[in-house]
């Protein structure tokens, strides 16, 4: 009897105890984006324009140096930070100054955003500024259909072209 | 239950491997074939396992957890504990980076936010030279070597689990890693019945032009991206990295002055070792000359040591006793001039009682740091020198401060240890001790 009430009293705690794993396990459901809502992504790599410009060396500069070391130019190492810039429908909500990685400065520019925004119809434009000075080297504009929980991924490849809208 | 919490952790452990290592037979670690691998389980095997895999998961981190607070409450983390506190703390980390990847294997909508959110998550704080989170943006990224790197994480992380498991029981002797049989055929059987009653599903297949408008996500185990987008990237690292620095500092935050440790006096220690056997904290060890030498830093004063010493007999003629091994601030001659006092007052009833029992101990009680302290020959002593009964009233069943006291005597009083009780007195076992009397 003490041993059949013992199992009784161990099942009555470990029973909630499962169904707790059980609920909770899968529920409650979560929403990485609100109902009706798509996603922007903006994420690219990209190796800004060097800071100062090459500068030819000297036939002087150049006798100075090691005879394994005459390059015909002296490159900063250091890059220009990297400035984007998303507008949606006419209102810029994203501007971000990236600095290029690396001790030196002298890396891959990394940007990465996720922007939940209503489904339907939206005027996207993105730009890009990759060397010193005050206007933007690389923009696109486009106007997209965003369905709802569809996903806008706006990438950049200066090979073919610049941005690049994948949706 | 509550006492087995860690050694339930053990079982889980080896139960997630178990059903893991038939999974991954099953599983076809491509882009393609993996989503469908997992769909193909027969419901009634392989869909079971999936399913005890999943809750056997759930279950651990809920054993973990309710071991760190069981700890944590009972102050159990502090001197001589630290490392086996300390040890624990990066097997939080562990755990969840072994449960999460694992998520990621099934590659449906849900492996999909929790790869995201975690590569989000790392890309904030700056880890890796390019956001890793652009490896699961598009299907032009993703490679069937991807797969092969979850399932080497999948693998090599709970084998780091493990042997971080095995460092944290180093410090406790005859650590408890196996459950009792009844009761692990228990929970096994109760987390088949919920794997039969709920069966684990996948979610729809991954798309990377999608996101997931609802994902049923664990809670257990993915809490952390929903919080990370309720909150920010660095709040969570904020939160995970200050918890972990927290509780891994907290034995030197809440530092005490620890008891004296035992002390070995050379000249009556023969080298029998029984000492090392007895104690639960890995606290001794053996000189080059066999005898032995305490760690002081892993000493609890619980007093084992000397309860289990041959020389700690009060039969010894020597107006000092010194034991073999003693604690300073409690020695064995301590214990035998109260038992004298006890009986020079022609007391019928001798009660050795330890200090941690549930009653505190009553006039003319005798105060024992653990009930393991008692040498059995004291039992013997009182009886012979006029006592008709004695008690030893220690903590109730599994319960001991000092983790093996109430086992040791048990098998001390059986005649199965030494110092053993001997055959001329009869133990008796009561709800929190033993009764003896002269046969």
């Amino acid at each position: 009897m003490t041993q059949a009430l013992r199992i009784a009293a161990q099942l009555l705690l470990y029973v909630p105890l499962m169904a707790l794993i059980g609920y909770f396990s899968t529920a409650p459901k979560f929403s990485p984006v609100a109902e009706g809502e798509a996603l922007l992504r903006l994420s690219f790599i990209h190796a800004a324009e060097r800071k100062a410009p090459c500068r030819q060396r000297t036939p002087e500069e150049l006798a100075k140096l090691a005879p394994n070391m005459r390059a015909a130019q002296d490159c900063p190492r250091e890059r220009s930070p990297l400035v984007v810039e998303l507008e949606l429908d006419g209102k810029v909500v994203l501007r971000r100054e990236v600095e290029p990685a690396g001790l030196k400065h002298d890396g891959n520019a990394t940007v990465y955003h996720r922007l939940p925004v209503p489904a339907g119809r939206h005027k996207i434009a993105v730009r890009m500024r990759d060397r010193p000075g005050e206007a933007f080297n690389f923009m696109r504009e486009e106007t997209v259909d965003l369905a709802p929980g569809r996903v806008l991924l706006i990438d950049f490849v200066a090979g073919q072209g610049g941005f690049q809208f994948r949706g | 239950m509550l006492r087995y919490l860690g050694t339930l952790g053990f079982l889980l452990f080896w139960l997630l491997a178990a059903s893991g290592i038939y999974l991954y037979i099953r599983f076809d670690t491509s882009v393609a074939g993996a989503y469908q691998s997992i769909g193909e389980l027969e419901w009634w095997f392989g869909g079971v396992l999936r399913s005890v895999h999943r809750y056997a998961a759930d279950a651990f981190v809920i054993v973990v957890f309710a071991h760190l607070a069981r700890e944590l409450l009972a102050g159990r983390f502090r001197g001589f504990r630290a490392f086996s506190w300390v040890s624990g703390v990066p097997l939080l980390w562990l755990m969840y980076a072994s449960g999460i990847v694992g998520y990621w294997l099934v590659w449906d909508t849900r492996a999909q936010f929790s790869a995201l959110a975690t590569a989000e998550w790392m890309f904030a704080a700056g880890i890796g030279a390019e956001p890793m989170a652009r490896n699961f943006l598009g299907a032009e990224q993703i490679n069937d070597r991807l797969f092969s790197l979850f399932v080497f994480l999948h693998i090599g992380l709970p084998l780091a689990l493990l042997a971080g498991m095995w460092v944290h029981v180093q410090r406790l002797g005859q650590p408890a890693t196996v459950m009792p049989r009844r009761l692990a055929l228990g929970v096994i059987a109760l987390l088949v019945a919920l794997a039969l009653v709920l069966p684990v599903k996948s979610e729809a297949p991954w798309d990377p032009g999608a996101v997931p408008q609802t994902v049923a996500i664990d809670w257990f185990m993915l809490f952390a991206h929903p919080l990370m987008y309720a909150t920010s990237p660095a709040a969570l690292w904020a939160l995970v990295l200050g918890t972990t620095l927290l509780l891994a500092g907290l034995p030197w935050l809440t530092r005490r002055q620890p008891l004296p440790a035992a002390v070995v006096n050379l000249d009556n220690c023969n080298g029998c070792g029984r000492c090392i056997a007895d104690c639960p904290y890995e606290a001794l060890t053996r000189r080059p000359d066999k005898r032995a030498l305490v760690l002081a830093d892993r000493c609890a004063s619980c007093g084992i040591c000397s309860g289990a010493c041959p020389s700690a007999t009060p039969f010894r003629r020597v107006t000092e006793l010194v034991s073999g091994i003693d604690l300073p601030d409690f020695t064995v001659h301590d214990l035998r001039r109260q038992l004298q006092s006890a009986l020079d007052m022609r007391a019928e009833t001798v009660v050795f009682r330890c200090e941690h029992a549930a009653q505190p101990a009553k006039g003319g009680e005798i105060s024992l740091r653990c009930l393991a302290m008692l040498p059995p020959s004291f039992v013997e002593f009182a009886l012979r020198r006029g006592a008709r009964r004695v008690e030893a009233v220690g903590c109730a069943e599994g319960a001991c401060k000092w983790r093996l006291g109430m086992e040791l005597c048990a098998e001390r009083f059986a005649g199965t240890r030494e110092p053993h009780l001997r055959a001329n007195v009869r133990a008796e076992k009561l709800d929190d001790g033993y009764a003896f009397a002269l046969r």
